[in-house]
């Protein structure tokens, strides 16, 4: 079957894809966009984590038809995501709102968090809570990164000011098998209080 | 496998009259993971996601009618005074991306005895609205489980709503597992006040065939209540009293030894959540209505 949704502001079409089929595969698999990862398949990793209308979901849990017209924002697209936002005092991954152009599959296929240092990420927009991923040392093997990273970013978005136990329970369903949790935590607190000053 | 996507509640009737084998999907965090590990291969998925109905509640006087897709972050976040225990149950399902998702239709749906929500329908007391092209009809949740992972659904019939009695009194529900987070109850137990029909409810968790309730465990406690003139003195709950509900809560599981736990711990559990819970509602009981009663100082 096809299936029409939107990705990262931009409309896209999926053909041939079959009815038992995941959101997260034809992301992966049929657009080319790796970010969301696929670790469990069962929604118990967290790592495949993607808003869908905003709310963030597991892709693996969720059929392709069930996507049919609707709007998908992955980690390729949350710089922009939280830049319009960030512009428009909401977010808005259609650009129904004006905010440009959204990101076209070949910019997210591209799409590097490297820039000119890979140490840092200097040269290439960042979200805040991507830039405090790198800042706090939260990324090791990078494979939880992604869904951690759309999870608390819907989490600043809902709670600016989130106590331990917030982020705590905001991640419980993102699985780091590095157990780097610490430093996760450290970084979500970073970009809070990043938030917090620049308001 | 064929996608059935009904753009309205008629539809998605029509299409399940036709294909009765078509399972429905709402959040898909069941379906999906057995279709993602070829445990299962339906001929037809009939999606409801786009059935705006199924999405919504309405707090009546009495009862909330829940919509079955309902996902279990807003009855967290919309329904906790009305119906505490379920509010409470749904705080304990899986993750925030799962809540996210997933409703009370897929738990009643799937019948699976170790679903969240069914010890606290149970114990709030409710009917399922389900529906056909036949007509709709209310099953009492008591009919409801037929047997491991069975319900009295007929093959042409959707799950549309629950309606679910509003809390009179206190509620409680916990569950065992290895973590707060994404944990399949090792066994869970809900417990309802009812002051104004003067009795209580139970239901229990991962610890028989069927999610049940204690009968003999809510017959004693009603009648033991109404005995010491509880429920106008609001005196705290004797000990003894505490400890009988506990052990005929265990006596009303039937478990099996499994991955998660055995039966024996399973028993053993559930007593002890069954008397906390008495223990917290009725002091949460005697919190609100006790200053002017007798002895409750």
């Amino acid at each position: 079957m096809r299936v029409n949704f939107t990705v990262n502001g931009r409309p896209q079409e999926a053909d041939d894809v079959w009815e038992g089929e995941s959101l997260l595969y034809v992301l992966r698999e049929r657009l080319g966009l790796p970010g969301s990862k696929n670790a469990c398949e069962q929604g118990e990793c967290g790592s495949c984590t993607v808003r869908l209308d905003g709310v963030p979901v597991c892709s693996c849990l969720v059929a392709a038809g069930q996507v049919e017209g609707r709007d998908v924002v992955t980690v390729e697209g949350l710089a922009d995501f939280a830049k319009k936002r960030e512009e428009h005092g909401h977010g808005c991954g259609t650009g129904a709102c004006g905010g440009g152009k959204g990101v076209s599959t070949d910019e997210a296929q591209q799409w590097s968090a490297k820039g000119t240092d890979s140490q840092t990420g200097e040269g290439v927009e960042l979200s805040d809570i991507q830039q405090a991923f790198i800042d706090a040392g939260a990324v090791q093997c990078g494979f939880c990164t992604p869904g951690l990273l759309v999870q608390a970013d819907a989490l600043l978005e809902q709670n600016a000011d989130p106590s331990d136990q917030d982020i705590r329970e905001a991640l419980s369903g993102n699985l780091c098998r590095c157990t780097g949790y610490e430093k996760i935590l450290d970084a979500v607190r970073l970009a809070a209080a990043r938030q917090g000053e620049a308001v | 496998m064929d996608f059935l996507r009904p753009a309205s509640w008629e539809e998605a009737l029509a299409a399940k009259a036709e294909f009765p084998t078509a399972v429905p999907i709402a959040g898909g965090t069941d379906i999906m993971v057995e279709i993602n590990f070829d445990h299962r291969r339906p001929e037809y998925l009939l999606d409801l996601g786009r059935i705006e109905l199924l999405r919504e509640w309405e707090v009546g006087e009495e009862v909330t009618k829940l919509g079955a897709s309902v996902p279990y972050t807003q009855i967290m976040e919309n329904l906790r005074t009305t119906l505490p225990g379920l509010a409470l149950a749904s705080h304990t399902v899986a993750s925030p991306q799962i809540r996210n998702r997933g409703g009370v239709g897929g738990n009643l749906g799937c019948a699976s005895p170790a679903g969240d929500s069914h010890p606290a329908l149970l114990a709030a007391g409710c009917e399922v609205e389900v529906e056909s092209v036949r007509g709709s009809r209310m099953i009492p949740i008591d009919a409801f489980y037929t047997g491991v992972k069975r319900n009295a659904l007929a093959a042409d019939e959707l799950i549309k709503s629950v309606h679910i009695k509003n809390a009179t009194g206190p509620q409680q529900y916990s569950k065992v597992g290895t973590r707060n987070a994404m944990v399949i109850a090792v066994c869970g137990f809900g417990l309802a006040l009812h002051p104004d029909t003067r009795t209580v409810r139970t239901g229990i968790g991962s610890a028989a065939p069927t999610p049940v309730r204690a009968k003999a465990a809510e017959e004693f406690l009603n009648a033991a209540l109404d005995e010491g003139g509880f429920w106008d003195n609001g005196k705290v709950i004797t000990p003894s009293i505490a400890k009988q509900f506990g052990e005929l809560a265990s006596a009303a599981c039937n478990p099996i030894d499994d991955v998660r736990g055995t039966a024996k711990y399973r028993r053993h559990a559930v007593g002890i959540l069954a008397r906390r819970q008495l223990v917290w509602t009725w002091e949460q009981y005697r919190g609100t209505n006790g200053r002017s009663l007798e002895g409750a100082a």
